[in-house]
């Protein structure tokens, strides 16, 4: 039995922005902000943020396929897209953090009591930088779906947490990827927290035949865009 | 060109497998505690948030998970003015942004600071447009 109110009506009134206080994510009840927000003065809302250099990064950080002695299971995939603003400008050297499920649909997290097996040769995290068009590039494999305690019978449909960090301070994102044509997405409060359908579809990737590779992985893309951060403009000003 | 911004999603329960691989807490190694409670709005601790820290002047970043009590600790440069951050959590869709006035709080006799947040209700945190 599903409740009426896990999934609200669209509202493109909503545009980009995800509603805080979603009734049927229950988690926000005593979580989500209840007060309007204060505006930031510009000089604030233009501040730079930090800046993350290469030697952060480890060379197997950006593939989680091989984290390990071993390959984990499941079906390996590509994951790549471009960071860009929105003006389309690209943000080069932007720090991409990802976290996920194993092919189990199983975290590598003491607080996961979902009963599917652990991956030995699968830690579920990764990061890198984006290059100077502002692509990144993942290797993992895909994550499976899992239960969760929000409803009965609730199911995550399958996803990758990402955590990006732009150049301006206020160019902070961290949200999730989806997979296309997963079933379980019409049933998922989370994502229906977006209210506009065409915000939503933002979050789930395409899949990419060109990336592919034969023999071998299946590709995903998805391009993030973060708002405009004033001030930093990171391609005139470099 | 106008790009339609991609929406925020929760870090949800289990972000510490890929924002917390590693301590972050030190701004300034050698400075001063910052110390402090994540609270929801029913007043209880909330264990899994994680809190980040900007020192704009020093050009410092920090980040640390909340612990079973919801507490985070950071150390900060004793001289900082103020400090931007962010929190994240479970049931939180978006994070909210908030500003610590470093220079207006209590000290205790190590320098050290508390700056609770709290997500909801009586006393809640101001949060700023992103």
């Amino acid at each position: 039995m599903i409740d009426v109110d896990l999934v609200l009506p669209d509202d493109p009134s909503f545009g980009p922005d995800v509603q805080v206080d979603y009734p049927g994510y229950r988690s926000t009840r005593f979580r989500a902000p209840d007060r309007p927000l204060v505006t930031l003065p510009e000089e604030l809302h233009s501040l730079d943020g930090p800046v993350f250099g290469e030697e952060l990064l480890g060379p197997l950080d950006s593939d989680l396929t091989r984290q390990h002695e071993g390959e984990p299971l499941g079906e390996r995939i590509f994951v790549s897209g471009r960071l860009l603003d929105e003006d389309g400008r690209p943000l080069r050297g932007a720090l991409i953090e990802i976290w996920q499920a194993n092919s189990a649909g199983r975290y590598r997290h003491e607080v996961d009591q979902h009963p599917a097996p652990l991956d030995p040769n699968f830690s579920g995290a990764g990061r890198c930088l984006t290059d100077d068009e502002g692509n990144y590039r993942f290797v993992t494999i895909k994550p499976g779906s899992y239960p969760w305690g929000n409803h009965d019978n609730a199911w995550r449909p399958a996803h990758i947490h990402f955590s990006v960090l732009g150049r301006a301070f206020s160019q902070r994102l961290v949200t999730q990827m989806y997979f296309p044509g997963d079933p379980l997405i019409p049933f998922d409060p989370i994502i229906h927290a977006v209210r506009d359908p065409k915000a939503r579809a933002l979050l789930v990737a395409e899949f990419d035949l060109a990336q592919t590779e034969p023999q071998w992985a299946l590709a995903y893309r998805w391009d993030i865009v973060l708002g405009r951060g004033r001030g930093a403009t990171p391609l005139e000003q470099e | 060109m106008s790009l339609p911004r991609t929406p925020s999603q929760t870090v949800g329960p289990f972000f510490t497998i890929g924002l917390c691989r590693r301590p972050e807490n030190e701004l300034d190694p050698k400075g001063t505690m910052l110390a402090g409670v994540l609270y929801d709005g029913n007043g209880d601790a909330v264990r899994d948030g994680v809190i980040e820290l900007w020192d704009a002047e020093s050009r410092r970043f920090g980040r640390c998970g909340t612990d079973a009590a919801g507490t985070f600790t950071f150390r900060i440069r004793p001289d900082a003015d103020a400090l931007d951050g962010h929190v994240f959590a479970r049931g939180l869709l978006k994070h909210q942004r908030f500003r610590i006035p470093v220079r207006e709080l209590a000290r205790d006799d190590d320098g050290g600071t508390v700056f609770d947040i709290r997500l909801q209700g009586d006393g809640a945190t101001t949060f700023y447009e992103t």
